[in-house]
């Protein structure tokens, strides 16, 4: 597994990545994090020097410019505390496409060590903190994406065991929801057609489902699905994985 | 702006190209999925171990390549070098002035046309007659193939049975089964006029120089039945070290491939007819080709020469299922082609350092190889590559202003609150290429950059240290 030999967790103090496109577009994603980590009795430090993981210009092929910020994320994250991220796609990013960017450089020992301490926030709830249910309400049947940067890790399960397990909360299931759904970073922009064909195919599965909701641990997923239906002028409500944990505990209150 | 080669090719493609890729794939995929998870408790583990092996090959073909090479010649084949395309073009016509035959039978083998054979000895005379019937419909129609294992995915029966109907074939008649019989019917009387058998091999075993070759309709083992002279195109990655691992091998292939248990014919080659055998050829060449794979062993990228042209990785691809294996203008398309072609091209690399763009790195490749190659890795490996030997790549937004901005948290957070602009300004005014491709397809949600941090000063406590 992709995740294999990471630090156990011991206290409960962790450092929140919030990610860039929670920074600039989805405040309210990084907020949900903070209240959900809280909950569960986390101390959660937020370094004020965080910018990005590193990922766009890592994907993009300039692995020069990836690797100047991977360094920054890594001093910005020292120390021993667990990295918690409300995205499979940045935890990946730290424990594993930076240790492939980092393979010939003098100082890959350091970013192993920021991948060992990185989770994405469902893995560290369920396989972190051993968390295994989710208190509160949530009336809706949920459709939930699988963003495929959390492929061979332990995220994708661990957040429909935690959903799953919400009073009123119905996970349901659709059409090839091991596909992309075409977002892919740069892919979306400089394959602007493809990733709206894949994006497209992945909108109609999930209508077809019926669902109230459509749930990822990823925004930018969400942010490239959520785009592609209000231009597309199709109903589709959609939410960070966070903010239905927060919601839930909201109604239990 | 100038833009991505596949990305352009599939917004061309007709959507009946489209809707037979999309389709013939998924179903592909679907029945693969189906057969290992039916017949394995854990294929995961099985396609980790088929990857070991192979890996443990690439990196020892030193001493396997010899060691086939002496079973071979001791089974009585004569063994052949080829370090370019055109070297073994010229074994392979060599073979045939020194019989005096000008006809080849050929079964489906992907190494013929990684190095264009067919264009080489038409030039001189000599005809190949293709006998898969994927590969003869591509032949007829003066096509490509599109797919490694179903080389016809782009086409449905209507097209076929109008190309039958133009070369004299039959009137039109698009049921399956007429259109086999008639491919049948001509493809017998060729058999007996060709004087050569070619194919390829799937395998080849170090231990015993023992050559396998699996096939479904039946036509490689027509070619070895009906001439007297066979030559297998290899490429030098084909090895085996143990007759034992074909096992493994053999029952992951034919799942990953074309979901069944066993091909519908598996063959074991020892060498040319024994004495006292009534048929097959009394001679067998095997010639090993390069053409590239030399320099990709050398490369960080050696691990896609575990390959074993399963197709898996075409099936599941989402890029692939959407742009077809045209789109790659390679012999090799999809996922695995996307770093084997322009890997092969050597110094020309960046005529095809296009090809690994065209991911959104989702990883399925990854999931279904039967080898476990890390493609997804290895793509990355490229675009890497394509950016430090220059090569301009359309569409991907500039990243060195964007890693000065992310590393200088102050000017990250100038550039968060100065990103509102996009709230106000209509994208036309704004000189952001990727904002335009973005809201071509894709509404932009509002910009909030700074808010969440001013959220957390509001309601935070101070942190005791």
């Amino acid at each position: 597994m992709l995740t294999a030999g990471r630090n156990p967790i011991a206290g409960r103090r962790v450092q929140l990545m919030a990610t860039c496109l929670c920074d600039a577009f989805h405040d309210d994603v990084a907020a949900a994090t903070v209240e959900v980590l809280e909950h569960l009795g986390c101390d959660v430090g937020f370094p004020e020097a965080q910018t990005c993981c590193g990922q766009p210009a890592f994907n993009g092929g300039n692995w020069d410019a990836s690797r100047k910020v991977v360094r920054h994320a890594a001093q910005t994250f020292s120390g021993e505390d667990p990295v918690v991220v409300p995205s499979g796609s940045c935890a990946a990013m730290l424990f594993h496409g930076a240790r492939l960017e980092f393979e010939k450089e003098p100082d890959l020992g350091e970013i192993e060590g920021l991948g060992r301490r990185t989770w994405e926030l469902c893995d560290f709830i369920v396989n972190g903190l051993g968390v295994k249910a989710w208190p509160g309400r949530f009336d809706a049947a949920v459709a939930l994406h699988r963003s495929c940067h959390t492929r061979g890790t332990g995220s994708g399960e661990a957040a429909a065991l935690l959903l799953g397990s919400i009073a009123g909360l119905r996970l349901v299931e659709f059409g090839e929801g091991e596909q992309c759904c075409g977002f892919g970073g740069t892919f979306s922009v400089s394959f602007p057609h493809i990733s709206k064909a894949m994006g497209d195919l992945k909108l109609g599965f999930v209508l077809e489902a019926k669902p109230d909701l459509l749930v990822s641990g990823d925004m930018g997923c969400l942010m490239h699905l959520q785009g592609l239906a209000d231009k597309e002028g199709m109903q589709v409500k959609s939410l960070h994985v966070a903010q239905v944990l927060r919601d839930s505990l909201k109604a239990a209150r | 702006m100038k833009k991505q080669p596949i990305d352009q090719f599939a917004a061309s493609l007709p959507a009946w190209t489209r809707a037979n890729v999309l389709g013939g794939s998924k179903i592909g995929h679907e029945k693969r999925t189906k057969i290992l998870f039916d017949h394995y408790g854990h294929p995961d583990r099985l396609r980790h171990l088929a990857g070991e092996i192979k890996q443990h090959v690439v990196e020892n073909l030193d001493t396997y390549l010899p060691q086939a090479e002496a079973r071979l010649a001791a089974n009585g084949v004569k063994v052949h070098w080829a370090a370019t395309a055109e070297s073994a073009c010229e074994a392979v016509h060599a073979i045939m002035l020194s019989r005096g035959a000008t006809k080849i039978v050929k079964a489906k083998t992907m190494v013929s046309e990684e190095i264009e054979l067919e264009h080489y000895l038409a030039k001189r005379g000599i005809e190949i007659l293709e006998t898969d019937l994927g590969e003869f419909i591509v032949q007829l129609d003066h096509d490509t193939p599109s797919h490694i294992v179903k080389p016809i995915i782009h086409k449905n029966r209507r097209q076929i049975a109008e190309l039958f109907e133009k070369n004299g074939l039959g009137a039109y008649n698009d049921e399956a089964g007429v259109i086999t019989q008639r491919a049948r019917a001509f493809m017998r009387r060729k058999y007996l006029e060709a004087g050569v058998a070619l194919t390829g091999a799937n395998f080849v075993v170090a231990e015993t120089g023992r050559l396998v070759l699996v096939t479904n309709e039946g036509n490689s083992r027509f070619c070895l039945a009906a001439t007297r002279c066979h030559i297998a195109l290899v490429g030098i990655e084909k090895i085996l070290p143990k007759d034992r691992d074909l096992a493994l091998l053999l029952n992951l292939l034919a799942r990953s491939a074309t979901a069944q248990q066993l091909t519908v014919y598996t063959e074991f080659i020892l060498g040319a007819r024994a004495r006292g055998q009534p048929d097959g050829p009394d001679e067998m060449h095997v010639i090993f080709v390069d053409n590239g794979r030399t320099d990709i062993l050398a490369s960080d990228c050696r691990d896609i020469l575990r390959c074993i042209r399963c197709g898996a990785c075409l099936n599941v691809c989402p890029v692939y299922r959407q742009a077809s294996g045209h789109a790659y203008r390679s012999v090799y398309p999809g996922p695995v082609g996307a770093v084997f072609s322009p890997l092969m091209l050597g110094k020309h690399f960046p005529e095809k350092a296009d090809l690994p763009k065209a991911s959104s790195l989702c990883g399925a490749c990854n999931e279904v190889c039967p080898v476990d190659i890390p493609i997804p890795d290895l793509l990355l490996r490229l675009r890497d590559k394509a950016y430090q030997e220059g090569v301009p790549s359309p569409g991907t937004p500039p990243m060195g202003a964007w890693a000065i901005l992310a590393t200088q948290p102050a000017a990250w957070r100038a550039a968060l609150a100065g990103g509102r602009i996009v709230n106000y300004l209509p994208t036309s005014l704004i000189p952001v290429p990727a904002l335009r491709a973005w809201e071509s397809s894709r509404v932009l949600p509002r910009w909030r950059g700074g808010e969440f941090r001013k959220w957390l000063k509001a309601r935070r406590k101070p942190r005791a240290q």
